[in-house]
């Protein structure tokens, strides 16, 4: 059978379209809305969630995320410093660090601080029990954050350095004034990205315990889903999820847009 | 007047010796692995001496300047700055280089600063001037260097020759007793070429000791007391530039004055 190439392309296509369509159908189709609607889009749940689920786990969510940021930030900074330092002591513990933190779950890492280690040195760490739990946090987000500012760090010309230090700059100095400031902004971009995965590894503090005051989305969502015997609290913790991290991917997308146009 | 105006900051700490020579070089050598790109290198450079350094790429004119300030190690040899040993690691390099200035090819302009903040970084940082102060030194040396207006600009929005010129002027501001120049106009398009060496050149007459590694001829001939040609690690001649250029003994320095002038 012959046909011309553009018919059998519209055709093709034509297929695709309605098979797609028909799963769509399928799908909506095969759902029992009514039912789903009972569990999970209850308006009066709802409604009764406010104003907790705002200034109690969304303000918790994302005080945790900036915490966690702001701590991986100085961690990964100092890590990332170490493992390029000439002293070998400091790369082999940078590296030991990095591959430790990364190769275990998060969660694992969380559990570990929020009870492993206040047993072994029998200390209790501030704000417990979501203090050690977040300390946790941190140390992750500092392993992974390592990476990306070594790499900033790398992309950082070498005559940056030469010119630097030939002005009598230390090298202190040259890596305070220089070398971070230009790193830290070629790595925006993956430490905005940074920054949404914590927001929702902070779902997993819950490990660590909490109370009415710390619980963060997830945990409350959880809760509140117990106490209901309804899942409408989970649906709207999704949604204040996307909305955080939505805006957030987008601005990531354009300043890595904006990154390639600088270069 | 009984002495040289210090500015505050640099007060010198280390001392000088002002018979001493600016820069002497003794029996330099410098190996990367095996490979021996520097193959006892001597030579001096009186205060208010422009000296240029010539030859073919590869021949250790770059790692010969970059010594100076240690920017390369040396394996061997001696190199002293105003009489101080610098090799000896008692000593602060980090002092001695805010005494040298040094231009590099590619500008190396700190590109998220503005032309000011360039300038007045290690102004602040390493002589400790007030912000005030390096700000006013930092003026007259963007002046000095045709870029007055555009102390705002960042290095992004400027020229290359401009960029360079900022790059003079930054090296300026530390009040350095010398520069060092590794190929200035070598990333340069042509026409932006003869700003920065009028800049060189205005450098040279209000005397300052000067080390230029260059590929301009007609620099070197009009503006350098002595010119130093350079072939595989060794100095292979050196004189008044207008001799070594116009009758050049070696056949080496020959064979590569034919092919670039």
């Amino acid at each position: 059978m012959t046909m011309r190439r553009t018919t059998r392309r519209t055709l093709v296509r034509g297929v695709l379209y309605a098979a797609f369509v028909a799963a769509v159908i399928v799908v909506v189709l095969a759902a029992d809305w009514q039912r789903f609607a009972q569990y999970f889009l209850q308006w009066d749940i709802a409604r009764e969630q406010f104003p907790e689920i705002i200034t109690i786990a969304l303000k918790n969510t994302l005080v945790f995320t900036v915490v966690s940021f702001v701590g991986g930030l100085l961690v990964g900074t100092l890590m990332a410093l170490m493992k390029l330092s000439s002293i070998r002591p400091y790369r082999w513990f940078a590296t030991a660090y990095i591959e430790l933190f990364r190769g275990l779950p998060a969660l694992l890492t969380i559990f570990a601080f929020a009870y492993m280690l206040p047993i072994a040195f029998g200390v209790k760490l501030p704000f417990a029990p979501v203090g050690a739990g977040l300390l946790g946090l941190i140390v992750v987000a500092g392993a992974y954050m390592a990476e990306v500012i070594r790499a900033g760090i790398q992309a950082v010309p070498k005559g940056q350095t030469e010119a630097s230090r030939s002005l009598g700059m230390s090298p202190l100095k040259t890596t305070f004034f220089v070398i971070l400031p230009q790193g830290l902004r070629i790595i925006i971009p993956p430490l905005t990205n940074e920054f949404v995965l914590l927001l929702k590894d902070t779902s997993l503090l819950f490990i660590a315990g909490s109370t009415i005051f710390t619980k963060e989305l997830t945990t409350f969502a959880r809760d509140a889903t117990t106490t209901n015997s309804n899942g409408t609290v989970l649906v709207m913790a999704a949604m204040l999820y996307l909305l955080v991290t939505i805006p957030l991917t987008r601005v990531v997308a354009y300043l890595e847009r904006r990154m390639a146009r600088a270069r | 007047m009984t002495g040289p105006v210090t500015p505050s900051g640099s007060e010198p700490d280390l001392p000088v010796r002002f018979d001493a020579p600016a820069i002497e070089i003794i029996d330099l050598h410098k190996s990367f692995g095996d490979h021996e790109v520097l193959k006892g290198i001597s030579l001096t450079v009186r205060p208010g001496e422009v000296v240029c350094v010539i030859g073919p790429s590869g021949s250790g004119k770059s790692t010969l300047l970059r010594s100076v300030n240690l920017l390369e190690t040396p394996t061997g040899g001696q190199i002293l700055i105003e009489g101080i040993a610098i090799l000896d690691p008692e000593v602060d390099v980090d002092r001695v280089r805010t005494r040298i200035g040094m231009v590099f090819q590619q500008f190396n302009l700190f590109p998220h600063m503005t032309v000011l903040g360039n300038l007045c970084l290690a102004q602040q940082r390493v002589l400790g001037r007030k912000r005030a102060e390096a700000e006013s030194v930092a003026r007259e040396n963007l002046a000095k260097v045709g870029l007055a207006d555009r102390e705002d600009a960042y290095p992004a929005h400027l020229s290359g020759g401009q960029q360079q010129r900022v790059a003079i002027a930054r090296s300026l501001s530390m009040n350095p007793d010398m520069m060092l120049f590794d190929e200035p106009t070598s990333a340069l398009d042509p026409e932006l070429v003869g700003d920065v060496l009028a800049v060189m050149r205005t450098l040279a007459d209000e005397g300052m000791t000067m080390m230029v590694v260059t590929h301009e001829m007609g620099f070197a001939r009009e503006v350098g007391n002595r010119l130093i040609f350079m072939d595989d690690g060794m100095i292979v001649e050196e004189g008044d530039p207008r001799e070594v250029l116009t009758n050049p003994r070696e056949p080496r320095t020959q064979a590569f004055l034919s092919k670039v002038l």
